[in-house]
């Protein structure tokens, strides 16, 4: 767990064995504690290579209905981003965890102090959906001194300039939202697929993982094939936590049907 | 309109607050608007046009207007700057009449706006009646009920209205529910933002659209009485009305400029809106550093109001730095004391003001030793007849 957050997610890329790592997304606290525990664990069991451990935040403006409620749920259920950092320990020991968290979770309590208790429970990476490179610097400084991989996004909107700004700064990964749009499930898939993840490789050094929108076996197939190193998949996730009576194992079965269908065929 | 220098860049901080934390998605957008913003601003035909429409649409200059009775009550003299008179009825279509036209001019069929108490979203589904502009105004559900009235002029003007149900169904979630829109539609749409908030360039673009207030009230008082006032106030919600008005004052150091926020049930039942008085850490809200009330990890409070203008638990960042700075002080009026304001303006002068300017009001009848007081009525209360008569039978 001392590993170095950057080194241990190139490893895990590395070690996935599949077309493309999967790392799916959970929201910490939903729909309780001690669930979420269960949810993250099934990940882990279905056969997920990274594992993005969100914060509930009350605004979170990048996500779509699916997580809002989520993260609204957590809160209502008392989770504070303590227990979130607890239930991040429980897991780091297994599986190189991601967090994602809003700007003010990290602002708040400051940065130098958030940071110290990403580094005391492993967490290997952050992404901060509503934190631009215009506002990064000093985060930036602050990750890079523990090893934490800040993961940058950049959206089909990205123009050419910020997009190797962005690929140049960027740790771990980079994250190519597939859509302009929030989270969210669609149908079918985003048209130019290929083209979005050729302009983000050529940008940057560490592997690509496409997010936002993919929440069936065949678009993280079609990801894949279009040659991302990494998928995410958080709201249908999500929604299997909440709605199902057994979200765990709804959850473990979902994550068990991505990972079939990124892997790697048999030679 | 004044002669404002049109200004080469856009300030994006005011000391520590400010910027713009938004998702990556909406960076071009904000980066196109501040581009489309400042050639606008420096282009004479961009300004004539407005500055026409602000006159013969509009109604501007509004009055200064000397209010006797009321300046009798107080022991000195009071103007109010009548930005009730405004078409629509409160000051909110100065901005959004600027900014509609922006999007106009940027390519923009689609506009999208948030609403508490109705005001900026009437504004902007006037102006995109009047600009053929598609309108969607999200409105929360708790706001809808308050405001209902506003509801059907909106409708009316062919604006189409969302209703908000997360959280407090009140302005907040307006706002994000705004955002969230403009990320998925940013390519067609323009966001025109109500309030001094949200990322650069959008707090320099409405203090820019609101500084009529206070250039013209500083003319006109010029011109009439010959010397500029000790005291000006202005209600504080996101803090668009009471920019504008400090905008035309702030040079003036021996003016004091006095911004009033909802301290609701009072600021220390914790149910008010008033994060700039209240004091404690900054926040980011809605894509900028400022003022906000917030709990100790960082998760943003419900604020409180009756007036649903002022129920924001956040603030405009020039207001955080005015207040840090010293030259701008925040005070907060509670809902009580609002309503109370409300009959007494409406006896005094037959002014019958917006609820979010009754706290304004509220200051200076609590607060009475001024010389020359220029108050910022920035809307007028019929919208907020029903909700005042039904909290009035319920007591």
């Amino acid at each position: 767990m001392s590993a170095d957050g950057i080194e241990r997610i190139a490893a895990a890329f590395a070690a996935s064995g599949k077309r493309s790592a999967l790392m799916p997304y959970m929201m910490g606290g939903y729909p309780d504690l001690e669930r979420s525990l269960a949810v993250g664990e099934a990940c882990i069991a279905g056969g997920a290579d990274m594992l993005e451990l969100g914060v509930p935040f009350s605004d979170p403006l990048a996500d779509g209905p699916t997580i809002h409620a989520a993260a609204t749920a957590a809160l209502a259920a008392g989770t504070s981003v303590s227990d979130v950092l607890d239930l991040a320990a429980a897991l780091t020991g297994r599986i190189a965890v991601i967090m994602m968290a809003y700007a003010n979770t990290v602002l708040t309590p400051g940065i130098e102090p958030f940071l110290d208790r990403l580094a005391d429970v492993g967490v290997s990476g952050l992404i901060v959906p509503d934190l631009p490179f215009e506002e990064s610097d000093e985060l930036e400084r602050a990750a890079e001194r523990r090893g934490i991989a800040l993961v940058a996004l950049v959206a089909p909107t990205t123009t050419d300039v910020r997009l190797h700004e962005i690929g140049a700064r960027t740790r771990g990964f980079l994250y190519v939202v597939s859509v302009t749009g929030t989270t969210g499930e669609r149908s079918g898939g985003p048209v130019s697929l290929r083209p979005l993840l050729e302009r983000a490789k050529a940008a940057t050094n560490v592997p690509v993982a496409l997010g936002f929108g993919i929440s069936t076996a065949d678009q993280a197939a079609a990801a894949a094939d279009a040659g991302a190193d990494g998928v995410i998949v958080g709201s249908r996730l999500v929604r299997a936590a909440g709605e199902d009576s057994d979200g765990a194992a709804a959850v473990g079965r979902l994550v068990a049907e991505f990972a079939t269908a990124l892997a790697a065929p048999v030679a | 309109m004044s002669a404002v220098e049109a200004r080469k860049s856009v300030p994006h901080r005011y000391g520590p607050y400010g910027g713009q934390y938004v998702p990556e998605t909406l960076m071009p957008a904000l980066a196109e608007l501040e581009s489309a913003w400042l050639d606008a601003w420096s282009d004479a035909a961009f300004r004539s046009e407005l500055a026409l429409l602000a006159r013969d649409y509009v109604g501007r200059p509004t009055p200064l207007y000397e209010a006797s009775r009321l300046s009798e009550r107080v022991g000195h003299a009071v103007y109010l700057k009548r930005e009730d008179l405004n078409h629509t009825g409160s000051h909110k279509l100065n901005n959004a009449l600027g900014q509609a036209l922006l999007a106009r001019r940027m390519g923009k069929q689609r506009v999208i706006a948030e609403t508490g108490a109705g005001q900026h979203g009437v504004a902007s589904a006037t102006a995109c009646a009047l600009l053929a502009i598609e309108c969607v105004v999200y409105m929360g559900e708790e706001d809808m009920r308050r405001q209902q009235p506003n509801v059907q002029r909106m409708e009316l003007l062919g604006a189409r209205v969302e209703a908000v149900s997360a959280g407090a169904r009140t302005l907040k979630e307006a706002v994000s529910a705004a955002i969230r829109d403009w990320v998925e539609h940013v390519d067609s749409t323009h966001y025109i933002i109500g309030s001094a908030v949200g990322p650069a360039p959008y707090p320099a673009i409405v203090r820019e659209l609101q500084r009529t207030i206070g250039d013209e009230s500083r003319a006109q008082l010029l011109g009439r009485v010959g010397r500029l006032p000790s005291r000006v106030i202005a209600c504080v919600g996101g803090g668009s009305n009471s920019i504008g008005m400090f905008a035309g004052f702030v040079e003036d150091a021996e003016v004091e400029l006095i911004g009033v926020e909802a301290a609701g049930e009072g600021l220390a039942s914790g149910r008010h809106g008033a994060p700039l008085t209240a004091g404690g850490r900054a926040g980011v809200l809605h894509g900028s550093l400022s003022a906000v009330l917030q709990d100790d990890d960082g998760q943003i409070l419900e604020a409180h109001s009756i007036s649903a203008g002022l129920d924001y638990p956040g603030s405009g960042p020039e207001h955080a730095h005015l207040r840090d700075s010293g030259r701008a002080r925040y005070v907060a009026v509670t809902d009580k004391d609002a309503l109370v304001a409300f009959r007494e303006l409406t006896r005094l002068e037959g002014i019958i003001p917006a609820l979010e300017s009754a706290h304004a009001v509220a200051w200076l009848l609590a607060n009475s030793v001024g010389e020359l007081d220029v108050v910022c009525l920035s809307g007028r209360g019929d919208k907020d007849l029903a909700e005042v008569i039904a909290l009035s039978a319920s007591r």
